[in-house]
């Protein structure tokens, strides 16, 4: 089952530290945001494979966006 | 007096340091991100330019850019602020050698405390008590193992380079030494740019007390007594306060001496901050040296009635200290909180954003230094710092409830800020008996 990661919070992509394919389990950072000074991982709800990154390196993210697709 | 300065920086202190400056006759000069076009700090000077785009290394922090503003300008001086280049030796170097004046310590003062474990061998040698910890940085599973024993447990990992909390990390057993050590090292690299890491004995519930200091880079220095800093979260202050509450006579006195004879030592030119941890037993340590005007500066003025921007500018342009020792008094209290655009129901996760609406307090004793306004944008690059609410009063238990008002008076809306945990902060009993102690916020004292 697919399931779309989001942004907890406004930043930007600091760190894109997981590739489509990869293997993550619950709580692995799938990419890193910075924001205010605060670098601030976006965790994996469970464990699986990504499926899809749909951001890169310096690009602003909204509170909510969608970051990854987990399957 | 110089004719005209330019702020390097943003926010609530560029403003705050612009105001000094039209105080004394001085024109101004802003310089701002693309981020930061509609910021208040660009509207408060005679004059504002642009130093590139929003990421802060492009912008605030690319000395070549600041220097280009100046040369634009014209400006006799530049003022750091705090953060940004103001802790950075080769620009207060490319200041000088650009003919411009640094508002500040010297290039060697501030190279000499920028690296935290030299700074502690330094005041060592000037007889300043430092925390239990290596001589320098260290390297090698073998070394690192030998001196985590040597130091004990529970220890912290601290990046030489660094400051601001940034890239430390706390090991509370052997067990874990390996492992926290390999990451200190990766984040000092990824922060600092380099991975230099020292180790230094874990103090339980230390309080953070500092002393303001300022010399005239001849060996003449003069303290304006202490500030308690020990609310913090991160590693960084979130509450400030002048005098320190219930902090014994003894101690303040060794403190004060200490922070002088430190900054004698190295013939410190201009505002600086020495900070020390203070154990239950009231031992005190040097941990660093901020060789900068502080965040939390506004309530050394406002017990001691005066103005440390203005002496930064006159000490800069040649002048001798205004002050000497025994006119420096500390009378009744005073209190500053940092307003923060961070939400303290996530663990104080940034919380970027326009301002919608702002409403400042005001009243008897009440001074606000805030960096937005309605309307403006916070930007995700820079520090969530919004505003800082100073409260003086004739004792502290005043300076508390007049603070307390503020905090209810003040409305940010747009994004989330500090201010709900700030109120909790007033009202939290400990904090009002003066029982003050560095890991208070991560122990959840003010969860309430």
């Amino acid at each position: 089952m697919a399931e779309e990661i989001r942004a907890h919070i406004t930043g930007v992509v600091f760190q894109v530290p997981t590739k489509p394919g990869d293997k993550v389990a619950a709580g692995d950072a799938v990419i890193v945001l910075e924001s205010m000074k605060m670098e601030i991982p976006v965790e994996a709800p469970r464990a699986g494979s990504v499926k899809e990154i749909r951001v890169q390196e310096g690009q602003t993210v909204q509170e909510g966006d969608v970051v990854a697709i987990l399957e | 007096m110089f004719q005209s300065v330019l702020v390097a920086n943003r926010g609530e202190i560029a403003r705050r340091v612009f105001r000094a400056c039209r105080q004394l006759g001085i024109r101004t000069i802003a310089v701002y991100s693309e981020a930061d076009r509609d910021s208040p700090h660009v509207r408060d000077a005679d004059e504002a330019i642009l130093v590139g785009p929003p990421p802060a290394r492009e912008s605030y922090l690319s000395i070549e850019n600041i220097l280009q503003a100046v040369r634009r300008s014209g400006a006799q001086a530049v003022h750091p602020g705090y953060g940004f280049l103001s802790e950075n030796w080769r620009f207060a170097q490319a200041c000088a050698d650009a003919g411009v004046v640094f508002i500040g310590p010297s290039p060697d003062a501030i190279r000499a405390m920028g690296d935290k474990s030299a700074a502690r061998d330094l005041m060592a040698a000037a007889g300043v008590p430092v925390v239990p910890g290596t001589p320098g940085p260290v390297a090698g599973a073998d070394e690192v193992a030998r001196e985590a024993e040597r130091v004990g447990f529970p220890l912290i990992l601290k990046a030489a380079a660094g400051g601001g909390g940034i890239g430390m990390a706390r090991v509370n057993t052997a067990a874990d030494l390996a492992s926290a050590f390999a990451a200190a090292s990766r984040r000092a690299k990824a922060a600092f740019g380099e991975d230099a890491v020292y180790i230094e004995r874990y103090l339980e519930r230390p309080r953070h007390v500092e002393v303001q200091i300022f010399g005239d880079g001849a060996g003449h220095v003069v303290h304006l007594h202490e500030r308690d800093c020990s609310i913090q979260r991160r590693h960084q202050k979130v509450v400030e306060e002048s005098p320190a509450p219930a902090l014994p006579e003894k101690t303040k006195d060794a403190l004060t001496a200490a922070a002088v004879a430190g900054a004698r030592a190295i013939r410190y030119a201009n505002a600086g901050t020495m900070e020390f941890l203070v154990d239950q037993a009231g031992h005190h340590y040097f941990i660093e040296m901020n060789t900068r005007l502080q965040v939390e500066h506004p309530v050394t003025e406002e017990v001691t009635g005066l103005d440390l921007v203005h002496a930064q500018l006159r000490v800069a342009a040649g002048e001798p200290l205004p002050w000497r020792q025994e006119d420096i008094l500390q009378r009744g209290a005073a209190i500053e909180c940092r307003v923060y655009a961070e939400d303290p129901a996530k663990n104080f996760l940034p919380s970027p954003g326009t301002v919608t609406r702002l409403v400042l307090p005001e009243g008897e004793g009440i001074r606000v230094e805030a960096g937005v306004a309605e309307g403006v944008t916070v930007p995700v690059h820079y520090d969530p710092l919004l505003m800082k609410l100073i409260a003086r009063g004739a004792d502290r238990a005043e300076a508390i409830a007049r603070l307390a008002r503020a905090l209810d008076a003040c409305v940010v809306e747009g994004v989330r800020t500090t201010l709900p945990f700030l109120r909790r902060v007033m009202t939290d009993a400990g904090f009002r008996a003066g029982r003050v102690h560095t890991q208070m916020i991560e122990e959840g004292a003010f969860n309430g």
